[in-house]
Formats: structure tokens, C-alpha cells, sequence
């Protein structure tokens, strides 16, 4: 049974979170002509942007309400009014996601009762506009938690509610927040080559893609549309992505009756082959061809990648459903947690984490927790520690702002862990240390044996 | 809360500032920040501000007392160097949980993290920052600071700038009132010679400090602190022993000159080191003002020498592109460049300037533009972001020169674009630096891709102009944007 252990430290040394708002406002940013709004100061939306535009390198579309200090004592309700009406005349957006921050929670106010009112006082006005609410203050949860509020946000509000004629080939998939462009088009070709239709929501493959459109725009372009979020109680069946999905998928069966199956990952041959029958059993289809060749495609990786994973010690810091979907792919290939640290300890995920404890805590704790390890895996942020201990680092997850093409990375089904097997190994080989006389020799370690467990030939 | 308001209106009072001393008492005392519009601001808030002055500082520790997204959204996103300590890229934050909030715990958790800090990494400094929800639930970081230097004999310096109470530069310029608080004139150096200068403002992006501090040691002028690029504590704390100061970014620490020329009589001036003219200016200034403070005067003809040196072989350099550059039409959107002859050194070669924002230009710089543009109409207050892209759609620019925040509508516009703001990786200070932004601009201009970027793909080549690219959703959308731009769409994406 996997011990979580909470943090204990004051002070938090090179943070792993990213804030909830940031999540929220990521899952807004896969529909289309969407504008998320941050209802906070100036500097929320403008990290968050700085940081976005580092990672995807793309314009991103986010504004703020601007509250200033007269408005955070008297009450920022003005603010968020002049806001929406602001940017309903000036980018004409279809959807206007609220992501509320720590300022305005910390005063709290009725963000629901203000928003209701300010429909009602302009309805004429934002007519074509859906404004949703996401309730997502800084000192609590991260990305996972804020991209799945956003979404249940939007179920709850654009969905139409009620049981209604089902279309046996329309598939509703809920993607967790850590599916990359490239993870979202691979699985709309897989359920496509069953002949089935889905409908994914968000959609970030459509608008975070790094596409080059002939007009200046300043919501998103691309995405999932507006019409099919209010539609998804005709969907067969909803599949979803991740543990943290699972509120906005009961909350669109408890509106609409859909059914849904979750996957909390889809990384591993286990976890591919159960959604490719799924499908199959949906559709009625067999398995096609070219699945059935990356699954051998997949087998070959095993046979080829698993020498260089077997006894590895993995240090992951991750958000829990990352965390779990990578740790349970490098046990999977013979390696072992030396190390496990996530963001929040919200999530029902980290008792399933095969490792002996996870650590509520950031960077500084994978660094003091990943010493004797062979391999650092986390976002971007980690460079400093995998530096300090002379580990590499591979980069997961967000934010990624010194490689290039992050978001193009497949990470699930059968190719996207071949891609995985091979960029761990390739990390691996291109590390390895060549073998010395003084790392070989037997009687180095015989009067300290405790250090055997960290020595360089165990590690490479 | 209340002496923040008083510092602030100190500083929006601040009399060295060119604009204000346009301005009446009254407008005077309504500040400098516009007041923002909801949905449809940009710019980071005052806390940004102040880190983005105090964190190049780089040996001590900076613990930011807030709710993870100040801290944990934005750290380790600059690109200024050090030399030497990296404690500075480490993040420290209170990263305050719901429960913190709720039972008033910020200020036990923020005592319980200096200690952590101290005991772990013994700065010889940490600075604590509040922020929008420490201010809001009331903490006194300023109590805390005050118990736990005592507590820990170490210097624990409050940076009070909240991000609601205004802009990044307003941020600038508290985190200059808490220098001059708390931390220079705490040290006495043991070696203040009649060579000294501090540099204020310059922030050691990429490095390009290190272009320009060759020349002083050339001249045998020592530089006492650079606030804040590559700093270390103990050097901005025993600053108020230099002779001059050099203020390189003047709208971000200007109090702090003017209070040093107040409290420790050192003159300072205004100058700059992106650009030819502006680098020989800015070392004949330094050098003057030492001889005024009693400096041998033979510093004078060597200065003029090594500039004459310098100068020359710059011009050289930059000759060599001429050739390729000459014609070359640039747009600058950039609200911060001062340097004047940096646009004067472009001009130099042949390329021209077809547009540059004056936002937040004083009307003496507007004066300065108007006279080097000879056209007014190439001055803007601020454009549209669609209004830019449709300039650079219709090429009425070779390349755009801006911050990261307006890159992508040239790139999207398929137009170069250099990035000549703080997250820029190449280092553009001093002689060197010059022909280095000359080089860059001449690789981005000349780089093969534009070719194949801009070149429809070959089955397309009939497709008439103004039609509609395929397996795009919303017509409605589509057809407006085609409207709005028919004027550009059609010369560029039409023809083959």
C-alpha cells in the first residue's frame, strides 16, 4: 500500500504546480472561440499567459478583469460585468470561460450570482455568448483540478439536459488535461477507424496546434464547438481520459443518462488493448488492420526497449494522473520508483501509484528524494535538479519552454508507447557512462555496503 | 496598507521624472498608471515588477509570500547571467494552502519558511515579497521581517508591492524605495576609490553587461554594483560609496537615482548602451562626472580614445551589411526603447524605419523621433494587434523588432521578427552588441524559410483570390475575417 505523504515544509523550494486558474483556462482554450477571463489582477492573467505562450508558442487568447485595490475591497462584481461586456463587443467570442483566482476567492463573493445577473441585465447583448463559471482559487489543486472544473463547468451549463435519442456511433471522450495535440488526433483516428464519430471535449488538437490561419484572431480558432458541448447527451457512450475527468463524466450521466468508462490511463499495451476492444465492442467493427499492426509494432518496442529499463531507478514528479500513468508505464517496462511526488493530494489515483510513497510537494523535493536515481522525469522546471545531481531529465507534461514541439509528442495507445520506450531509452543510451576500473572494482564498496544502492553502476 | 499608500504616492510625486514635471500638482498626484480596462488589459502587475528588479540580484534568497500562482506560475523565466551564485533561479514560496488562508496561518508559515531557507541555504539575504492575498488577509510581512532578522542575525528585507495596486512599473519602482529602505548604506566597503560607479537598471540579459564592463575596466573604472543584472547582496548594500551613477533603464529606477544624489550626493545621468552613439555617450558621462568628483582628468582623453578605438572598428563591422540591408524597411513595436541611437545606427546602414510605437515615449523622446523619422505618420501611440498584422500582410515591413508578447502576429503574418525584450537570448549592449542586432536582423530577414512559408502549396495555385480555404468550421467567421482583410489576402494567398 503506497504510502502519501504530506508536505511538511514551509516553504516550497521550485514549485511543480501550475495554478488551478491556468488549468481551467487550458480547458477553455479547446473550444472554439473561446476566450477564458481570469477574475483576478492583472499579474494572474499575465503569468499564466507568459507561461502558456513559453510552452505552447502560440498567441494565447486569455484576458483579466483587472481588479484593482479599490475593487478588491469594495467588490470586483463591476469589474467581471465591464470584462465580458469588453470582450463580447470587441472579439466577439462564443464562449467567455471564467476561471475565478486566489484574490477574489480569498474576498469571496457570489462570482455564480454575479454572472447570473449580468446575463440577465445584458441578455440581449451577450446573445451567441455562453459565459461559464469556474471556481478555481490559487491555494488550492493545480492544472488537473482546474481543467476538470472547467469542464464540469461547461457540461453543467451548455449541456442540454434531460435523456434524449442516442446516435449509436457518436462517442463523447472527456481527455484529461495531460493528453498532448498529437495524443487528441491519435485518438480521433483510432475511434474514427472503428467508424464511429466522437466528439471531444475540450479539444485542444484544434486550437493549440501551432497552425498558421490567413486572418488575425483573437479567441481561439479550432476546437471543440459550443453546439456540440450542448449536444453531448446524444452520445453512445463517453469515454474518459484520466481519474480527475470522472466528476464532469458522472455529471454528464447524471444530466443526460450517458453512460461513460474511464480509463485512468492509456499509456501500456493493458491499457490499449482494453480501449481498442472497447471500441470494438461498441461499434461492432473488428480491429483493423493497421491497429492490429501497431499493437505488433508496440510488441517489437517491448522486446527491444526493455533491456535498457530493467532495474532503472524512475524519480517522477508529476500531477497525479500523469504521475500514475507514467510510473505504471516504467514498472510495466522492469523499472522501479525510487521516487514519486504530485502536486495535491485531492486525487483517489495516488493509492493506485506503484511506488512504496508519493510525496505532496514540489521540485525541491524530487531533487533531496531523486538522488540515487537514473533518470529524472518531469516538466521543464526540473532542469535545475536533474543540473545539481547530474541526472537526465526527461520533460513531461507542462510547462515545456526549452524543447520545441511538446505538444506534438504522442504518449498513449500502442504508438504512443513505443514513443515512450524509445525516448527513455534513447535518454538512457545517451547517458550511459563508459565502464571504469575504479566503478568495477569489486572491493570499492565492501566497507560502506549502504552505498551500493546509489553507486554509478547501479544507476547506469 | 498605510504607508504603502504614502510610498506610492511618493513615487507617483517623483520629480526627476520627465513626464511628470509636464504635469500640474493635481494630475501629478492621480500617479502615472492608467487606470486599466477590464477585458481589455496587458502588462504584468506591481509584484511582477518588483521581482523582475530584485531577483537578478543573485545570491540571495527570494521567497515570494502568496498562493502558488505569483511564485509557481512565473519563476525561473529570465534571462539575465550570473557570474557566479544561482541561488537567485531557485523559487521559494509560501505557496499558501486554503487552510493558511482560512485560519490566518500566512504569517507563522512565512516566519517557519525564512527559517528554512536560512537553515538550508544560509543567503546572505532574503527578501520576502507580499502580494495581492497577503495584503488582503492583512499579514505584516514587515513585523515578520523585522522578528526574524533579529532572530537569525540575518538582513530579511519586506518588498511590499502587492500586484493590485498597479502596474509593472510602479512595482519597478517600490522594489527601488525598498533598496533604499533596507538594504544600501547597510555596508561599509573597505576599498571605495575615486573610480567607483554603480550602473542602475541594467539587468544582465544574456549577458550583454558583460560586453560593456571591459571597456570600463579598459578606462579603470570600477563598478561598485549593477542593480540588479549579476548583483550580490553585499555590493548593492555598500553601493551608496560610488561616485556616479549610470541609469540605464530610466522609467524603472529613477527614484532610486535621484534619492542616492539626495541622501549620498552622487550624481547620476541618464544614458544607454544599445547603440554606437549612445555607448561612447554614456563613457564620456561617467567619466565626466568622476573628474567632477575628483577623478584625475587624464581619464578624459583616454576615454576619447578608446571611444574613438571602439567607434571605428564598429562602423566597420556594420558597413559589411550594408549591402544586404540597405532598403530594408523595420517596424519597432517595442514601448521601451529608449535608445534612439539604436534607430540611428539602423538608419546609418540604409534600413529604414516605417514605424515604432512611442506608448511610452516623453514628449523630448517624440521630439527626437520626429526629427530622425521625418514622417510622423510613422509614429503610433499603440496599434491593434489586427492592425499590425494587416501591415505586415501587405509587407509594408521586412521584419518586426518587439517583445515576445507581439511575436506571433508577425510570424503568423509570415514576416521575421526579432525579439529584442527581456526574454531576447542574444546580448545587443555596447559596440559589439550593435553589430550583433545588425547581424541578427540580417539572419532573420535572410533566412530561407520566409521562401517557403509564404509559397501556397502547389495544387492551390488556382484557387482564385479571396477564396475561402477549405475544412475550416465557421463560415460566418471566415467570411468577415476575409472581408476585413480581402486588401491583403489577396495579393499573398491567391497567386502563385
Amino acid at each position: 500500500m503506497v504510502r502519501i505523504l504530506p508536505q511538511t515544509k514551509a516553504a516550497a523550494v521550485n514549485p511543480l504546480k501550475s495554478s488551478q486558474p491556468l488549468g481551467a483556462a487550458l480547458a477553455f482554450l479547446g473550444i472554439d472561440g473561446a476566450m477564458p477571463l481570469f477574475h483576478g489582477s492583472q499579474g494572474c492573467t499575465s503569468f499564466a499567459l507568459v507561461l502558456f505562450v513559453r510552452h505552447f508558442k502560440e498567441a494565447i487568447p486569455l484576458q483579466t478583469t483587472a481588479m484593482d485595490e479599490v475593487a478588491t475591497i469594495l467588490g470586483g462584481a463591476d469589474h467581471l460585468e465591464e470584462a465580458i461586456l469588453n470582450l463580447k463587443s470587441r472579439t466577439k467570442p462564443k464562449l467567455i470561460g471564467v476561471c475565478t483566482t486566489a484574490l477574489t476567492e480569498t474576498r469571496g463573493e457570489d462570482f455564480a450570482g454575479d454572472i447570473a445577473n449580468i446575463r440577465q441585465k445584458h441578455a440581449e447583448e451577450l446573445a451567441g455568448t455562453e459565459v461559464v463559471l469556474a471556481n478555481t482559487p490559487d491555494f488550492e489543486g493545480a492544472i488537473e483540478e482546474g481543467w476538470a472544473k472547467a469542464v464540469t463547468a461547461m457540461i453543467g451549463r451548455i449541456t442540454r439536459p434531460g435523456e434524449q435519442a442516442r446516435q449509436s456511433k457518436k462517442i463523447a471522450i472527456l481527455p484529461g488535461w495531460n493528453l498532448t495535440v498529437a495524443d487528441i488526433e491519435h485518438l480521433r483516428d483510432m475511434v474514427e477507424s472503428f467508424g464511429l464519430e466522437p466528439v471531444i471535449v475540450p479539444d485542444v488538437s484544434g486550437s493549440l496546434d501551432g497552425t498558421v490561419p490567413d486572418r488575425w484572431v483573437t479567441t481561439t480558432y479550432g476546437g471543440t464547438s459550443v453546439e456540440d458541448i450542448r449536444e453531448l447527451g446524444t452520445a453512445e457512450r463517453c469515454i474518459v481520459v484520466g481519474e480527475h475527468m470522472r466528476r464532469p463524466a458522472e455529471l454528464l450521466h447524471r444530466l443526460t443518462g450517458v453512460p461513460y468508462t474511464i480509463f485512468q490511463s492509456l499509456a501500456g499495451l493493458k491499457a490499449a488493448d482494453r480501449f481498442v476492444s472497447l471500441l470494438s465492442a461498441i461499434s461492432g467493427a473488428p480491429v483493423p488492420a493497421g491497429v492490429r499492426r501497431r499493437r505488433a509494432q508496440l510488441q517489437d518496442a517491448l522486446l527491444d526497449g526493455h533491456f535498457h529499463f530493467g532495474g532503472k531507478k524512475i524519480a517522477i514528479a508529476a500531477e497525479p494522473d500523469q504521475l500514475y500513468q507514467l510510473a505504471t508505464f516504467f514498472v510495466d517496462m522492469g523499472s522501479e520508483i525510487a521516487a514519486a511526488v504530485t502536486t495535491t493530494n485531492m486525487s483517489k489515483i495516488l493509492e493506485k501509484v506503484p511506488a512504496d510513497s508519493v510525496q505532496i510537494g514540489d521540485i525541491g523535493d524530487l531533487e533531496a528524494l531523486g538522488a540515487g536515481a537514473g533518470l529524472l522525469v518531469t516538466h521543464s522546471h526540473g532542469r535545475q535538479a536533474a543540473q545539481h545531481l547530474g541526472i537526465p531529465l526527461m520533460r513531461v507534461g507542462f510547462p515545456i519552454f526549452d524543447r520545441l514541439g511538446s505538444q506534438h509528442k504522442l504518449t498513449v495507445l500502442y504508438q504512443g508507447t513505443r514513443d515512450l520506450i524509445f525516448e527513455a531509452a534513447n535518454i538512457f543510451q545517451a547517458n550511459r557512462h563508459a565502464p571504469t576500473p575504479e566503478a568495477l572494482d569489486p572491493f570499492r564498496h565492501r566497507e560502506m555496503p549502504d552505498e551500493l544502492r546509489s553507486s554509478s553502476l547501479a544507476r547506469h | 496598507m498605510s504607508s504603502l499608500s504614502a510610498k506610492i504616492q511618493d513615487v507617483f510625486n517623483e520629480p526627476a521624472c520627465e513626464n511628470n514635471r509636464g504635469k500640474d500638482a493635481k494630475a501629478r498626484k492621480q500617479g502615472c498608471s492608467k487606470p486599466l480596462t477590464p477585458g481589455a488589459a496587458a502588462g504584468g502587475c506591481a509584484f511582477d515588477g518588483a521581482k523582475i528588479v530584485l531577483q537578478p540580484i543573485t545570491d540571495v534568497a527570494h521567497l515570494v509570500h502568496a498562493p502558488l500562482a505569483c511564485e509557481g506560475n512565473s519563476w525561473d523565466n529570465r534571462g539575465t547571467a550570473s557570474s557566479g551564485p544561482t541561488l537567485w533561479r531557485t523559487s521559494f514560496t509560501t505557496d499558501l494552502t486554503e487552510l493558511d488562508v482560512m485560519m490566518g496561518q500566512g504569517e507563522r508559515k512565512l516566519f517557519k519558511a525564512i527559517r528554512e531557507i536560512k537553515e538550508a541555504y544560509a543567503p546572505p539575504a532574503i527578501f520576502v515579497y507580499s502580494t495581492c492575498v497577503t495584503a488582503l488577509i492583512g499579514d505584516d510581512i514587515e513585523a515578520v521581517c523585522k522578528r526574524a532578522a533579529e532572530k537569525f542575525d540575518l538582513p530579511v528585507v519586506p518588498i511590499n508591492a502587492p500586484g493590485f495596486v498597479g502596474s509593472k512599473n510602479l512595482g519597478n519602482k517600490l522594489a527601488g524605495e525598498a533598496l533604499l529602505d533596507h538594504v544600501i548604506g547597510t555596508a561599509e566597503p573597505d576599498d571605495a576609490g575615486p573610480y567607483d560607479i554603480n550602473i542602475l537598471g541594467e539587468f544582465n540579459l544574456s549577458g550583454e553587461f558583460w560586453l560593456v564592463k571591459p571597456l570600463l575596466d579598459r578606462l579603470g573604472i570600477r563598478v561598485r554594483a549593477a542593480i540588479p543584472g549579476d548583483a550580490r547582496y553585499l555590493e548593492v548594500a555598500s553601493a551608496h560609496r560610488a561616485r556616479a551613477n549610470m541609469m540605464v533603464c530610466s522609467t524603472a529606477l529613477i527614484n532610486l537615482a535621484r534619492k542616492m544624489e539626495q541622501r549620498w550626493d552622487i550624481p547620476f545621468f541618464e544614458g544607454s548602451f544599445y547603440g554606437i552613439t549612445d555607448t561612447s555617450e554614456a563613457l564620456r558621462q561617467i567619466s565626466t562626472l568622476l573628474v567632477k568628483k575628483g577623478a584625475d582628468p587624464e581619464i578624459l582623453g583616454r576615454t576619447e580614445a578608446l571611444i574613438a578605438e571602439e567607434e571605428a572598428m564598429a562602423w566597420k563591422k556594420l558597413a559589411a551589411y550594408r549591402p544586404r540591408l540597405e532598403g530594408k524597411r523595420v517596424l519597432l513595436n517595442t514601448g521601451g526603447v529608449k535608445s534612439w541611437s539604436v534607430v540611428h545606427a539602423l538608419m546609418e546602414i540604409g534600413i529604414e524605419i516605417v514605424g515604432t510605437s512611442v506608448k511610452k515615449s516623453t514628449p523630448e523622446d517624440k521630439e527626437r523621433i520626429k526629427k530622425i523619422l521625418k514622417d510622423e505618420n510613422h509614429m503610433f501611440e499603440s496599434m491593434a494587434p489586427r492592425d499590425i498584422y494587416a501591415m505586415l500582410s501587405q509587407r509594408k515591413a521586412d521584419i518586426m523588432l518587439s517583445g515576445g508578447r507581439t511575436q506571433f502576429i508577425a510570424l503568423k503574418a509570415k514576416v521575421p521578427w526579432l525579439d529584442i525584450n527581456q526574454e531576447r537570448h542574444q546580448p545587443y549592449a555596447g559596440y559589439d552588441g550593435m553589430v550583433e542586432l545588425v547581424r541578427q536582423i540580417d539572419l532573420a530577414i535572410h533566412n530561407p524559410i520566409w521562401r517557403q512559408v509564404r509559397e501556397p502549396p502547389p495544387w492551390e495555385c488556382q484557387l482564385a483570390a479571396g477564396d475561402e480555404p477549405p475544412g475550416t468550421k465557421s463560415e460566418t467567421a471566415i467570411v468577415q475575417g476575409f472581408k476585413k482583410f480581402a486588401g491583403t489576402t489577396a495579393d499573398d494567398f491567391g497567386e502563385c
